[in-house]
């Protein structure tokens, strides 16, 4: 600084003629110098729009495999819908209708029965009274023969006729009670009938309400198949509600997990030490670990083998005997780690019970070494928890597949909104630079307005002598 | 494939071995000389509570000071602690019964050889390679040797922790106390000489960091 200013003997006629000198220069190299920061900021500008543009194809990219991501994901659960809504039907034909031969054949036989029944009930007319002949013989005989026998022949005809009405109506009696005693039976069997009408409406009601669901299900799944934007979005939806809820699932579990961990991570120092190390960490943590891991492990074996999950296609396409092989194996390895676990919290309690009563003698408190009368319900707890966690956490693999499957589509969306941020991020950046390289340029002039305003005056008056010339010319 | 089964082999070496113990060596030095043995109950509390805060694999001894104490005779009681729990607290039980009986029938010794009993506790310390070291001293610390006793040497006490505990006031103390003060610190002196730690601790109902 004091080199600058002694250039002159007078510090201020120093610094004038620095002034002078470096406006002088920065006026020289001006237009260089316009150039050169037009030049940076727009090459700033325009890498930062290419790089904003590649981002934005990524991110389309992306996008385009996301949706066909989420269109798979869903055609496949809903072709599993689908495949098990088709299931129930046919449990439902094959239950119903395969009795259909002998429901037609009861039905049959009830109306064959009723038909029978009917016919034998027709009122039969009572046959035409006997005594009507002999009323003519009688009147022949009195115009031909005299009255003489008459009166005892009507009275022996008044006496027949009598037996006759008799007999008549017992047998008209009998008919008639026989006639209704059909009838009688023709009842159970008109029941029996209606009841059957009415399952085999109620299951044609069932087949019909089915028939609507598969209807709209295959609806969605045409949708889905041809990739509409109204599937997609409602797969996107219903696949972060799954993220969500299987996440809350997993963290519930993986509470369980911990409990069952405490539970044996204890006494599995009396198989393994309780001074072993592996990379910090005790052997015995390792151990409880493993085993809940062993755990999960053949929880999730299971239901794949059960084909209630699908985490594992080759579990899925193995051969039916194989795969009930695996169920069996799969669920005697669990009940025997549940038996293991729950012998371990046996273990667990008479440990702490003897750490406990150690300690008491320790502290010269014989009294507190007795057994409380209740510790009995601690320890069965314990070990019904250490039996039944190991058979809870199995369960864990439905929302790890609902998890698994929809954190694709989660970490997809993320991921596009992240290119997305950054691709605007990267455009700002260049428009930023753009309209810097400007200011820049405005601020370089900025100490030049001196000469600017010289320039400009010279600039005017060259002008307007060139005007005057051609109005004189 | 194969770097990579060599680089886990190569991590889990690196895990599994290399680690310095972590276990801890106590050993305790009992004074028995004179009025001091009647004090005796008072450490028997102190080895219950040192017991209570061991663990597995841990090491812990208690011997008597007398006439000579560097000596594996005088040792009362010793244990290295099992891995497993059940063992450690069968262990802690039997050791507290040994001490227990020791204490009942216990008889004063004539001499008071400190420094006998510092050199054992060292010696037996480093052989067990504890990765503590602790030796708690229960003793007024005045050494007293009986003829023919030379024990003016140094004694390497580097990565060694030395508590002395109840260090009683004695009569010629009251008079003087600049003899207890004196006493105290030619005892430091002579620990951090070699690299030790040393610590006072006559508070007994303060032991919580004892160890």
């Amino acid at each position: 600084m004091e080199f600058m200013l002694g250039i002159t003997p007078w510090p201020i006629a120093s610094a004038v003629l620095w002034i002078i000198l470096i406006t002088a220069a920065l006026y020289l190299i001006r237009s260089t110098a316009h150039k050169a920061i037009q030049a940076t900021a727009h090459a700033l500008h325009r890498n930062f729009r290419i790089a904003s543009k590649a981002v934005s194809r990524s991110e389309a990219g992306l996008a385009v495999r996301n949706r066909d991501v989420l269109l798979a994901a869903g055609r496949e659960a809903k072709e599993r819908i689908i495949e098990r809504e088709f299931d129930r039907i046919n449990e439902s034909v094959c239950k119903d209708l395969g009795k259909y031969s002998s429901l037609h054949r009861s039905l049959s036989e009830s109306i064959g029965r009723i038909e029978k029944d009917h016919d034998d009930a027709i009122d039969v007319p009572p046959d035409p009274p006997g005594w009507v002949k002999a009323v003519q013989a009688v009147a022949e005989l009195d115009s031909k023969e005299g009255r003489g026998q008459v009166g005892d022949i009507l009275s022996d005809i008044h006496k027949s006729l009598i037996k006759a009405h008799k007999d008549a109506m017992t047998a008209y009696h009998e008919a008639s009670a026989k006639r209704h005693q059909l009838l009688r039976h023709m009842r159970p069997e008109w029941r029996l009938i209606q009841q059957k009408l009415a399952e085999v409406g109620k299951n044609v009601e069932s087949l019909l309400s089915r028939s609507v669901t598969i209807d709209r299900l295959m609806q969605e799944y045409e949708d889905i198949v041809h990739g509409q934007d109204r599937a997609v979005s409602v797969l996107s939806s219903s696949s972060l509600v799954n993220f969500f809820v299987s996440a809350f699932v997993l963290v519930i579990a993986i509470g369980g997990a911990t409990i069952n961990f405490s539970l044996i991570a204890r006494p599995m120092a009396e198989m393994v030490g309780g001074t072993n190390f592996i990379g910090g960490y005790k052997m015995a943590d390792i151990a409880a670990l493993v085993i809940i891991l062993v755990e999960i492990s053949m929880g999730l074996f299971l239901m794949e083998s059960l084909r209630i999950t699908r985490l594992f296609p080759v579990i899925s396409a193995l051969p039916d005997k194989t795969r009930e092989r695996m169920v069996y194996i799969t669920f005697s390895i669990l009940f025997l780690l549940a038996s293991v676990e729950a012998g371990l919290a046996y273990m667990r309690e008479v440990l702490l019970h003897d750490e406990l009563a150690t300690s008491a003698i320790l502290r010269g408190d014989i009294g507190a070494t007795a057994t409380g009368e209740y510790m009995w319900i601690t320890t069965a707890a314990q070990m019904g928890m250490g039996f039944i966690l190991p058979f809870a956490l199995t369960f864990v693999a439905i929302p790890l597949e609902t998890f698994v499957h929809s954190l694709r589509t989660v970490i997809g969306l993320a991921a596009i909104s992240l290119l997305r941020t950054l691709a605007l991020t990267l455009r700002l950046l260049g428009n930023i630079f753009l309209y810097l390289g400007t200011l820049l340029r405005q601020i370089y002039d900025l100490p030049l307005f001196v000469p600017l305003w010289l320039e400009e005056r010279v600039a005017r008056n060259a002008e307007g002598g060139a005007v005057t010339g051609r109005v004189r010319q | 494939m194969k770097t990579g089964i060599f680089a886990t082999l190569c991590l889990l070496l690196v895990a599994c071995g290399g680690e310095a113990p972590r276990n801890s060596g106590v050993y305790m030095l009992l004074d028995t000389s004179g009025t001091y043995a009647q004090e005796l109950e008072k450490a028997e509390q102190i080895i219950r509570y040192t017991l209570s805060k061991l663990d597995a694999k841990d090491t812990f001894a208690v011997a008597r000071i007398d006439t000579g104490s560097f000596s594996e005779k005088d040792i009362i009681a010793k244990v290295s602690f099992d891995d497993r729990p059940s063992a450690v607290n069968r262990q802690k039980r039997l050791f507290a019964q040994q001490i227990s009986d020791f204490v009942a029938n216990v008889k004063s010794s004539p001499y008071t050889d400190i420094t006998g009993g510092l050199l054992q506790a060292v010696e037996f310390l480093n052989e067990k390679d504890t990765g503590n070291k602790t030796i708690l001293i229960f003793s007024d610390l005045k050494e007293d040797l009986a003829e023919g006793y030379i024990r003016d040497i140094d004694i390497e006490l580097a990565g060694f922790k030395v508590i002395a505990l109840n260090v009683t006031k004695l009569r010629s103390d009251n008079m003087d106390p600049r003899e207890y003060l004196d006493r105290l610190e030619e005892w430091k002196g002579r620990v951090e000489k070699t690299g030790g730690e040393w610590r006072v601790i006559n508070d007994l109902d303060g032991l919580e960091g004892l160890l």
